[in-house]
């Protein structure tokens, strides 16, 4: 089984430049060097490499949306700012092999003709950005960044940029404003960021996994891509296992996994005296999917069929010891924090679903605040909210009521959790 | 046009605009607040959702924010659809999840768009019941009171304070239910349009300090509608009255001239009306101690102007009325402006050119749409404030087209206008004697001697075409600048030169027109906007009377021992040591004015006028443009009148044939345009004293007034009659006609479920438009276009710099160079103290720094000023703060012996 992303990464090793050459590193960059930015972009159209961040748009596609015969500058921009609670993937990625994600970068700033790159990463990741700021001098130093990249004439600079810890960044207009010096709050789309992105120029935002992937696609082609997967989107994808499994980790497998597999094969199954009631499967902000689900495949189109999303593909499972209301009192209580404030419903309903919450747990809720939190849930959706913090938000608790409605109530019916948090 | 459906009507709307505008234009009621009409739109609030239908067979529809919508042909909408109204209520709940519920105590309520949003969308009952987070208020100085618990977050201050007027010391702070609207720290906000605060605010979070000082709830305030006095450039307020104080200035929308906005100047300025100071008494010197009446005093006028040989000296702060009156009292030839001679020059000139050239002089509004911009000599910020903000969206036009162009979004989408605008400003050249504040808009900024920017200017009028002789002695630098402007304005669809009485230069105004009648040559529509000095200078200069010298001259030679002073302080208008020579020969100065200052004290006679306040009048500004203030309230005591009533009365006792038959404001109007032809039309700028609609007068207070039956117990417990005014249409009570009144004569703006400064929407005829049935004042000077005004060739001299001199310029100060704000405590408080500014050379020459004393003469008078040092400023002149208390130096420029 080939797992081209993760194969040649060691653990607790970066590979460093040579090494990477020597894994057949920056021959993909020669081989685009090879062919106009259109055509790289097309090929990567064509391969249907969808968005690897969690909304899993076609990569292709958004980068066929920036202009190619304007002047002025424009920008690529890796979104390293790994956030999403649960989620670890880019870090392996980003500690491991940088040279890969430098590699897919200057392929996608070439076919969108872009003369500066950033790698907007997540302020914790230190090792990371020890390995990214290396990586990126050794690229200089041989010729794979600057002027004149292999001599054919295009130039890219790339720099690093470490945010200071905001889960807003994540969203791609935010990211750009916080890189700009602004406040980290979303922007109204249209105008997309291929139009007026950072500085108000065209620009492209993809996530880690995505960049690191366009490489291979440039070297082994399309159809190599989509045979890797057992389904119609293409590709592995780096999946995760968090919550009370016998072997949490990530691992590289073909896009299309089930749930069972993953958890049963790769996590080793629940530890010994828990068993499985539910779980995130792409991150904190999407919907719980329970055991009637765990031969869903995971793709983006299976998970959004059974009701949630493929997000970063990396599962939180929620065991029959936790609360599931503390669960998502946890995640609310996030959540509220990393708003930007910037519109009503999100700025203001989610610190008050997660009181709500607190107060359920400490055995002080009511049949009124449930049907408060659902109207919330209903209300913070899609278009109704600034940007997608909130619905994102609003999935885990959304899907908690729905699947675990007997534990909420019992919250209320007992006036205590009953799983014995906030007791004296 | 385009047609969409509204809940099942059909409509004919413009394309373009926003769902939420043009909801609001049809008169619909749609709650928002984010969004306002001069800033555009953002959707933070999403309190203005609506659905949206793809078509008719869609039932589901979408939710969408209204202010983010473009209108398209064949759209289907609902506001009244049950989820949209559903959504629009729980807004308001999680707003108040973190607001105080304080109304009671708040100086908002009663006039708050928090209020007012909450009933529209009928949120009525609290579900949260949890903790609310709370905030420290800041001090931000003496006009603005801070209350954060109060805030929704909509960030309309920031969006207005930053990007709008260009403030830097007000930001928003953390994030999420903690976001924070303030400075950085406790401090006086910077601002010249800080006061804007108070009614962009949706709720109470900016209130007027001033208010607060003797706070009083919208509904019960008497008002009417006026116009500001603290400039020349005439913007529109309510002014708003009660037990006898005037309590507050809000704006008065005008869609031609200050749109929403006002100047703190304007703003806060207005409390000499409630001064201590005021005159209350008509009061003859020589019979100080008996206790006479007003009978008794116009008794010892009468005699006095019987056997005096009279003049009478203007005001360019009264009003045409009045002017008018003095001049009809004491004759043509011996009426007197009563303005500076440079600003009499000044004013002439201004005139001459505006009636005489080719070229359009705009109203602020249109001076906003110029896209590019030349200023010579003018300090906008500090003489005309609110054309500085003009200027700052002017800088924009460019940059903003251009972002429109690329990225596809109309002009009212305004963070993404403004993103991809990024820093770019327009081109925009200002040329003063010292750096403004409006200079970091500039593309060039540029220090030199008036003359100097007076020659640059003529050197650009050539380089444009003109057929004046070049210019050589200008530097490399200079002639680089006059290629770049000459490019930057060719280039342009709408040029905007400013000039004005800021250089107290003749040769910049002539060097402006100049360049206008060039640009004009080249079928360019330009623009040419003159400051004047004050409120109604262009009214006075227009009426036409004899400079001020004349008037020194004629008292100095005998030909003249009494001086009726109107509603002036001569020690304004002459430097100290010439008004007390002036003083000293005059046997009778008799003085009608409404605060004891400086020619009080000289008076003969105080004849005690009412302020704007108090008065009925017209006033011309900058523009032309003839504006209607109309009476507040009647003054508490009758001793107090109107300036013209007082020349009235004195014609009549006089028996002056030239006042005669006249007793109300129409009558003097009617007059007025019978003899000045210049004036024909402002018969009609409000309506007459004698309009009524269905029979009844527009009641000055709101329907909702209180207490009139007991305010007045101390004095007696029957309610008295409230005073009659037989002078305009409206009343000094709360009965009357409800409905909308003209717009010249809107006393105050409210309508139902509207009682916050937003109901100005209902007033519109589109959202951001003119008021119905037009905007208020009439132009009275259009472009000539009879081909009178030709290039003026008298380049003024190089300035050279003289050994043991000093060329004094005047500086401007928004707080401190006009006469009347500085009584209030606030803008007292933010006055600077007098100073002389140097060049760093000079201050060597002379051996002072900073903060140390210098002596000058002027005339052989010595006045000391302390010491400032700037670089910019030319060797050889010395900037003396204009028109600031204690200077005691007026005629600038003039030299000055060290």
């Amino acid at each position: 089984m080939e797992a081209p992303l993760t194969s040649n990464i060691k653990p607790g090793v970066s590979l460093d430049i040579k090494t990477y050459e020597a894994t057949g590193g920056y021959q993909g960059l020669r081989k685009a060097m090879q062919m106009t930015p259109q055509e790289v972009t097309a090929l990567v159209k064509e391969s249907n490499l969808r968005g690897r961040g969690g909304a899993g748009f076609s990569t292709g596609m958004k980068w066929s949306f920036v202009p190619m015969n304007v002047e002025g500058p424009k920008y690529l921009i890796c979104n390293a700012d790994e956030m999403e609670p649960g989620t670890f993937k880019d870090r392996w990625l980003l500690e491991g092999n940088p040279h890969q994600l430098i590699e897919g970068m200057i392929i996608s700033a070439y076919a969108i003709q872009a003369t500066t790159s950033f790698v907007f990463l997540r302020w914790a990741y230190k090792q990371a950005a020890q390995e990214i700021r290396k990586a990126i001098a050794e690229a200089y130093a041989a010729g794979y960044l600057g002027n004149n990249i292999l001599g054919r004439g295009f130039h890219l600079e790339m720099h690093l940029h470490t945010g200071v810890g905001r889960y807003m960044c994540g969203e791609e207009t935010a990211l750009l404003n916080s890189l700009e010096g602004k406040r980290a709050v979303p922007r109204a789309k249209p105008p997309f960021p291929q139009i007026s992105g950072l500085f108000g120029k065209p620009t492209i935002v993809n996530n880690v996994e995505t960049l690191s992937y366009i490489p291979h696609i440039v070297n082994k082609g399309i159809a190599w891509f989509q045979s890797l997967s057992r389904t119609g989107d293409g590709g592995t994808k780096i999946y995760g296992v968090s919550g009370r499994v016998n072997k949490p980790g990530a691992w590289e497998l073909p896009m299309g996994v089930t749930m069972r597999e993953l958890l049963e094969e790769y996590a080793g199954g629940m530890q010994h005296g828990y068993s499985f009631r539910g779980a995130l499967p792409g991150g904190a902000s999407t919907d719980f999917l329970t055991s009637a689900h765990l031969d869903v495949p995971m793709d983006f189109t299976s998970v959004a069929a059974a009701g949630s999303r493929l997000g970063t593909g990396t599962m939180v499972v929620l065991d029959d010891h936790t609360c599931p209301v503390g669960f998502v009192h946890n995640l609310e209580h996030f959540f509220a924090q990393e708003s930007c404030g910037f519109c009503t419903p999100c700025r203001e309903g989610l610190p008050w679903t997660e009181k709500i919450l607190y107060a359920l747990e400490r055995g002080e809720g009511t049949e009124e605040d449930l049907e408060q939190l659902d109207l919330h849930t209903r209300l913070l959706g899609p278009g109704n909210t600034f940007c997608a913090l909130a619905p994102g938000a609003m999935e885990p608790l959304q899907s908690a009521l729905k699947y675990f409605r007997e534990d909420f109530e019992q919250h209320v019916h007992e006036k205590k959790c009953p799983y014995g948090n906030y007791t004296h | 046009m385009a047609t969409i459906h509204i809940d099942g009507k059909t409509y004919q709307v413009k394309e373009g605009r926003n769902l939420l505008e043009t909801c609001l234009s049809l008169g619909l009621d749609l709650p928002y607040f984010c969004w306002h009409p001069a800033l555009g739109s953002v959707g933070a609030c999403r309190q203005c959702a609506v659905k949206t239908f793809r078509d008719e067979q869609d039932t589901k529809g979408r939710l969408v924010m209204s202010c983010m919508e473009p209108v398209k042909d064949q759209l289907r909408l609902s506001i009244s659809d049950k989820e949209a109204a559903a959504f629009r209520e729980q807004v308001i709940g999680w707003l108040m999840t973190n607001h105080p519920h304080d109304c009671a105590v708040c100086d908002e309520g009663g006039s708050c768009h928090l209020q007012d949003m909450t009933v529209m969308t009928g949120h009525s009952y609290r579900n949260y019941h949890f903790s609310k987070r709370t905030h420290k208020n800041q001090y931000l100085g003496p006009f603005l009171n801070h209350e954060m618990n109060r805030c929704i977050q909509c960030y309309r201050c920031v969006r207005f304070y930053k990007d709008f007027a260009g403030g830097k010391d007000m930001d928003v702070f953390a994030a999420h239910n903690h976001v924070y609207f303030g400075r950085h720290r406790d401090g006086i906000l910077e601002s010249e349009f800080s006061g804007n605060l108070a009614e962009v605010c949706p709720t109470g979070v900016f209130t007027d300090k001033t208010l607060k000082q003797h706070y009083t709830r919208k509904w019960d305030m008497t008002y009417a509608p006026s116009v500001c006095q603290g400039c020349g450039l005439g913007c529109n307020i309510i002014a708003g009255e009660r037990y006898g104080s005037l309590r507050q200035i809000t704006t008065r929308y005008n869609g031609a001239v200050n749109g929403y906005f006002l100047c703190d100047r304007g703003r806060y300025g207005y409390e000499f009306v409630n001064s201590s100071r005021r005159i209350k008494q008509a009061a003859v010197r020589a019979l100080t101690g008996t206790d006479i009446g007003t009978a008794e005093v116009l008794q010892y006028v009468k005699d006095k102007l019987a056997s005096g040989k009279v003049i009478g000296i203007g005001s360019p702060r009264a009003s045409l009325e009045s002017n008018f009156a003095l001049q009809q009292l004491v004759g043509r030839p011996h009426f007197h402006l009563g303005m500076s001679d440079t600003e009499h020059d000044l004013t002439t000139l201004a005139l001459k050119i505006l009636r005489q050239g080719h070229v359009r002089t705009p109203s602020m509004q249109e001076a906003a749409t110029a896209d590019a911009v030349v200023i010579l000599g003018e300090d906008l910020l500090n003489t005309a404030p609110m054309m500085a903000l003009s200027v700052r969206q002017a800088v924009n036009r460019q940059p903003a087209q251009e972002a429109m162009n690329t990225t596809h979004v109309a002009n009212w989408q305004d963070a993404a206008v403004r993103e991809a605008m990024q820093d770019k400003h327009g081109p925009c050249f200002i040329l003063n004697v010292q750096p403004t504040r409006l200079d970091e808009l500039a593309t060039v900024a540029y220090q030199t001697a008036p003359e100097t920017i007076a020659r640059i200017g003529f050197a650009l009028a050539r380089a444009l075409g003109a057929p004046l002789a070049g210019i050589n002695d200008l530097t490399d630098q200079e002639q680089q600048l006059v290629t770049q402007m000459a490019a930057a304005l060719m280039n342009a669809a709408r040029p905007l030169v400013i000039a004005g009485y800021g250089s107290a230069c003749e040769g910049v105004l002539r060097a402006a027109s100049n360049i206008c009648e060039a640009l004009h040559q080249h079928a360019k529509p330009s623009m040419l906007v003159l400051t004047t000095p004050e409120c109604n200078s262009m009214g006075l200069e227009m009426l036409g009377g004899l400079r001020l010298d004349s008037a020194v001259d004629a008292v100095m030679n005998g030909e003249a021992d009494t001086v009726i002073i109107l509603e002036n302080d001569l020690y304004r208008r002459l430097d100290k040591h010439a008004a007390d020579n002036f003083f000293r020969r005059c046997k009778e100065v008799i003085l009608i004015d409404h605060l004891y200052n400086a020619t009080a004290e000289k008076a003969t006679v105080l004849l005690p006028a009412g302020t704007f306040a108090e008065s009925d009048g017209t006033m011309v500004n900058n523009e032309g443009r003839a504006q209607r203030f109309l009476q507040v309230y009647a003054p508490a005591t009758t001793a107090i009148q109107e300036s013209w009533r007082w020349l009235l009365q004195l014609g009549r006792v006089t028996n002056c044939e030239r006042l005669r038959n006249m007793e109300f404001f129409d009558d003097v109007i009617h007059a007025l345009t019978q003899q000045v032809r210049c004036f024909a039309g402002i018969e009609k700028l409000t309506p007459p004293a004698d309009f009524r609609i269905a029979g009844q007068k527009i009641p000055r207070e709101p329907h909702r007034y209180s207490g009139r039956t007991a305010m007045l117990a101390n004095i007696s417990v029957s309610e008295p009659k409230p005073p009659v005014d037989g002078d305009t249409p409206l009343s000094f009570t709360m009965e009357g006609y409800r409905g909308e009144p003209p717009s010249s004569v809107i006393p105050f703006f409210w309508w139902p479920g509207w009682n916050s400064v937003q109901s100005i929407n209902k007033f519109q005829v589109e959202i951001g438009g003119s008021l119905h049935d037009g905007d208020p004042g009439k132009r009275l000077i259009e472009p000539g276009g009879n081909g009178q005004l030709t290039f003026f060739t008298d380049v003024p001299d190089h300035f050279v710099a003289c050994a043991g001199h000093l060329q004094l310029v005047p500086l401007y100060h928004i707080y401190g160079s006009e006469e009347l704000s500085v009584h209030t405590p606030g803008i007292a408080e933010r006055m600077p103290a007098p100073y002389i500014m140097l060049s760093p050379e000079d201050a060597r020459r002379y051996q002072v720094a900073e903060q140390h004393q210098l002596q000058v003469a002027v005339d052989g008078h010595p006045y000391t000023f302390m010491v400032k040092v700037n670089p910019a400023l030319q060797r050889g002149m010395a900037g003396i703060p204009a028109g600031l208390p204690g200077t005691g130096i007026v005629n600038m420029p003039q030299m000055a012996k060290v």
